[in-house]
């Protein structure tokens, strides 16, 4: 056997990760070469983690170089086995690191979804403290953040991402790559449960239907029931032209989304702050999922040093039926989820119409009435939504049942 | 270093020398305990008819000064940071020393930069003995190896005080290097080319030294106005073409972190510091110049003006952001320790609201009280904490030399201690069972504000009881060191030190707190 594999980084600029170099040989035994910034505290247990990799792979000559950078276990495992797979090898065991963070149950088909946070599917330093931010999802991308070359040294830190950091309640996302591609991600990610796929570049409702058939293949033989929604992302004249197609493609579409700066690539024209050039395909957006019953996600503000900037899209975001929009900063999060969250006006307004519509239900009448007004249906669904909308932000207190339904 | 040393262990457990650098020395016996007898030092009388009635102390050059103040062997020269990594005044007055042959000296700055490094130079060629002050960089770990002849002591900015004001360290020489200074000797910070803000650091100095020395690059004439240092304590001035890089004295700006877990850190803070009732009409806070510092005053700020709160006064460390403040009355005064960046600078030199102050008045705890008792809140950092709320400013984890303890021990006093930190460094956890090297009594620290939690000293039940409704993120400090150890992939092992001490930290009454082994 004589092949040669490595992974990871290195460098003074590097930081939570770690270079690795396996060079197999037919004589010699494991030489194994460790540097790390950490090794007088995790020296031993870094040691070891080498040696299990060895043996999940069954390597028992070969020259091991690491150099730490302070890489976390689950880094660490990735790089490993990154680097052993690329000698050509594949694992006789299963060289997962153990779980350290319980498999979260499946997240509600409407579950908010204000903020989602992007985090480079290759870059380990932003994935152990992105849950701290608060958002309500983070999305682990394996798309257009990483390289070409590092797909699978990526794949593989995702999956032990999933399996090992704390997200602290955010819902947990991985974006693909588009398909094929795409089915070698799901192949590595879906057996650790995430609780939502999002699909890149969707164009067509074919391609949520063989995503979403892949996810069950999958699952079948692990055992695994868990529902595992998708958020196609229309980044394309064609893919806004199909929203609804896409939208209702799958039962387990939970939520539709836009791409704005490929979709105006695509278009050929240039994006503006105010976003008049995509307002057609969001309003498409809006209306496809809101027919579809799914939820309307608008897609991400590039500019992380403009705050007010960010407020402003949000809200005219908000204003258009949008019910979250992605992050690639955690300084976005709680910019947008003030901007998502209805307003004490609203909420006490809303609250007031839907306590009108229970008295009206007791009471057996069919005309709603507040005050001298006559409240119309639609207006009820409209403040239930509201209500609910603010109940799971927490501006509402759970005591304060709105139960009737229309 | 040379010849064995006997250890004692203090009241806390720590062993100590009995001796450092010929002196005996006194075992820390608890916070408040020591009780300290005598009269201060008092430099040798002096006589008008030993300086020219025309009040010109002028000579012609540093060795010239140093002469006359008669320099010799095994003397102790002090300097001071006020121009920090943009200093040459240190390095000119060691190095002229070296070119007289002068042997064993004792370098007492109040605090190292990283330009002083050459200084390994001169404690290699027998130049410099030891140094008595703040060492990291190269410096710190020239000590840290064991290199140096004498032992390190660590001070705070009080103690420093505390240890000249106490006899404990005789200055022979004070060399102070002034931005402005007239022939007599009157100098200050505040301007000329080199303006650097307080010169508070070198006040001791003048009080106390036998002889002192202003070396400046900005003569004017008499009167040098405003003065903080009194010529009449002057021996000497000395002109010079330069006496620092004014792009390293300080920062054009101060940058506030980008980093948004540092971010986070200082969100809480601010938001700590409005629930927990600290933030109110008429209070009081100091904050540095370091990352999460910044940022935390910015969301106090937001937060003061949301709730309609004025302070009376700010420490400092001022920064743009400090100054800020003052402008937008949002504090009436700021009393200012250090000056970080021009906008500290250009304040400090035309608000009179603005004022320089200086560790006697700040922070010497051999004083009748000193102001940083009476701040509300102090925000602070640390490398470690442990989980009785102990804390390390002076060494890394491995035990290295790694920061001067500045005003931080002296800070500790106020009504409520705050340490700011990221919770792990290259996966190396931040809160730890034990400090390698015991800076701070946890008994004086109330509260750790890290990204994954706030932990309140269970000692505080008035500040655990005032955050019941508060959605932050309080939690026991065990649990937090306990998530670090199962997200880090276990507790650190924890590197074995030698029994050779290399250094010692002191509290701020002078005794001994702790004791920096040599690193292998």
């Amino acid at each position: 056997m004589s092949g040669r594999g490595a992974a990871g980084r290195r460098g003074d600029d590097v930081r939570s990760d770690l270079f690795v170099s396996v060079e197999l040989t037919d004589s010699g035994g494991r030489r194994i070469a460790l540097e790390s910034k950490v090794a007088a505290f995790y020296g031993r247990t870094i040691q070891e983690q080498i040696v299990l990799a060895l043996d999940a792979y069954r390597v028992e000559h070969a020259v091991v170089r690491v150099e730490d950078q302070g890489g976390l276990p689950f880094v660490i495992a990735a790089r490993l086995e990154a680097a052993l797979r690329r000698t050509g090898l594949e694992a006789v065991d299963d060289a997962r690191p153990a779980r350290t963070v319980p498999a979260d149950p499946p997240s509600a088909r409407d579950r908010l979804r204000r903020s989602r946070l992007y985090l480079p599917g290759n870059e380990p330093k932003f994935m152990l403290n992105a849950g701290l931010h608060r958002p309500d999802g983070v999305i682990l991308d394996l798309e257009d953040s990483v390289h070409p070359s590092e797909k699978d040294a990526a794949r593989l830190l995702v999956r032990n991402a999933l399996r090992c950091v704390e997200f602290h309640g955010a819902e947990r996302m991985v974006r693909i790559n588009q398909l094929p591609m795409g089915f070698e991600d799901l192949d590595a990610v879906v057996p650790e449960e995430p609780e939502l796929i999002l699909v890149p570049k969707t164009e067509q409702p074919e391609q949520i239907r063989m995503v979403h058939e892949r996810i069950l293949e999958i699952q079948q033989p692990l055992g695994s029931e868990k529902t595992i929604w998708l958020m196609p992302i229309l980044e394309t004249a064609l893919g806004i032209e199909h929203a609804f197609a896409v939208a209702t493609a799958a039962e387990s579409v939970a939520a539709l989304t836009i791409g704005i700066e490929d979709y105006t690539a695509d278009l050929g024209v240039t994006k503006t702050p105010e976003g008049a050039e995509s307002l057609y395909a969001r309003m498409r957006v809006v209306n496809a999922a809101r027919a579809a019953g799914v939820l309307p996600i608008d897609s991400v503000f590039g500019d992380v040093g403009d705050m007010d900037g960010l407020a402003a899209w949000a809200a005219r975001s908000r204003g258009l039926g949008f019910e979250g929009m992605g992050c690639i900063h955690p300084r976005q999060i709680s910019v947008i989820h003030s901007a998502f969250a209805p307003r004490p006006d609203e909420i006490a307004k809303a609250l007031k119409i839907v306590a009108a519509f229970e008295e009206a239900q007791a009471r057996g009448l069919a005309v709603v009435s507040l005050g001298s007004r006559m409240v119309d249906l639609p207006v009820v669904l409209r403040a239930q939504r509201l209500v609910r909308t603010a109940r799971r932000a927490g501006l509402v207190p759970d005591t304060n049942e709105g139960g009737a339904q229309v | 270093m040379s010849g064995p040393v006997e250890l004692v262990r203090n009241t806390i457990g720590r062993r100590v020398p009995t001796i450092v650098n010929g002196r005996e020395q006194v075992p820390f016996q608890g916070v408040d305990t020591y009780r300290p007898e005598g009269m201060k030092h008092g430099p040798p009388i002096r006589s008008c008819r030993d300086y020219s009635p025309n009040g010109d102390k002028r000579v012609p050059d540093l060795r010239t000064a140093l002469e006359r103040c008669g320099l010799r062997d095994g003397m102790v020269i002090s300097t001071h940071h006020h121009f920090r990594n943009g200093d040459r005044v240190a390095l000119m007055a060691l190095q002229t020393a070296a070119d007289m042959g002068v042997k064993d000296l004792m370098w007492f700055p109040s605090a190292s930069f990283p330009c002083h490094e050459p200084v390994i130079g001169l404690m290699d060629r027998g130049v410099v003995h030891h140094i008595e002050g703040s060492m990291n960089g190269p410096l710190g770990e020239y000590c840290s190896r064991g290199k140096m002849r004498g032992m390190g002591v660590l001070r705070s900015h009080g103690g420093r005080w505390q240890a000249v004001q106490d006899g404990e360290v005789k200055i022979d020489i004070a060399v102070i290097a002034a931005p402005s200074a007239d022939p007599f000797g009157n100098c200050d910070g505040s301007h000329g080319p080199s303006a650097c803000g307080s010169l508070g650091f070198a006040l001791a100095d003048s009080l106390y030294a036998d002889r002192v020395i202003v070396v400046t690059d900005n003569l004017v004439p008499f009167p040098c106005v405003p003065w903080q240092i009194q010529g009449n304590n002057v021996d000497c001035v000395v002109v010079v073409d330069s006496v620092g890089d004014p792009s390293k004295i300080v920062s054009g700006t101060t940058q506030i972190t980008r980093s948004p877990d540092r971010l986070l850190i200082a969100e809480y803070v601010a938001r700590f510091l409005a629930d927990a009732g600290i933030m109110r009409d008429g209070f009081s806070f100091q904050a540095g110049a370091g990352g999460i510092a910044l940022a935390f005053v910015q969301f106090l700020k937001d937060l003061m003006q949301q709730a309609g709160v004025r302070a009376r006064f700010v420490r400092g460390g001022s920064t743009q952001y400090l100054v800020q403040l003052l402008q937008d009355g949002l504090t009436d005064y700021i009393l200012d320790g250090q000056t970080f960046d021009l906008a500290g600078v250009q304040s400090i030199a035309s608000d009179p609201r603005h004022v320089a102050t200086s560790p006697f008045t700040s922070y010497n705890f051999h004083g009748k009280g000193n102001f940083a008792s009476m701040v509300d809140a102090t925000v602070l950092g640390a490398t470690e904490v442990d989980v009785d709320f102990n804390a390390n400013v002076v060494t890394h984890s491995d035990g290295m030399l790694l920061h001067g303890i500045g005003g931080w021990q002296n800070c500790l006093t106020a009504g409520c201690t705050i340490l700011a930190l990221p919770s792990v460094r290259d996966r190396i956890p931040v809160i730890v069972d034990e400090v390698t090297t015991m800076t701070g009594p946890g008994e004086l620290i109330d509260v750790v504000v890290t990204e994954r939690g706030i932990a309140v000293n269970p000692r505080r039940e008035d500040l655990l009881t005032a955050l019941r409704g508060s959605d932050l993120p309080v939690r026991p400090i065990e649990e937090l060191k306990e998530e670090l150890e199962m997200m880090l992939g276990g507790p650190p092992a924890k590197p074995a030190p030698t029994d050779d001490p290399v250094a010692i930290v002191k509290w701020v009454d002078g005794t001994v707190l702790d004791t920096v082994w040599r690193v292998e």
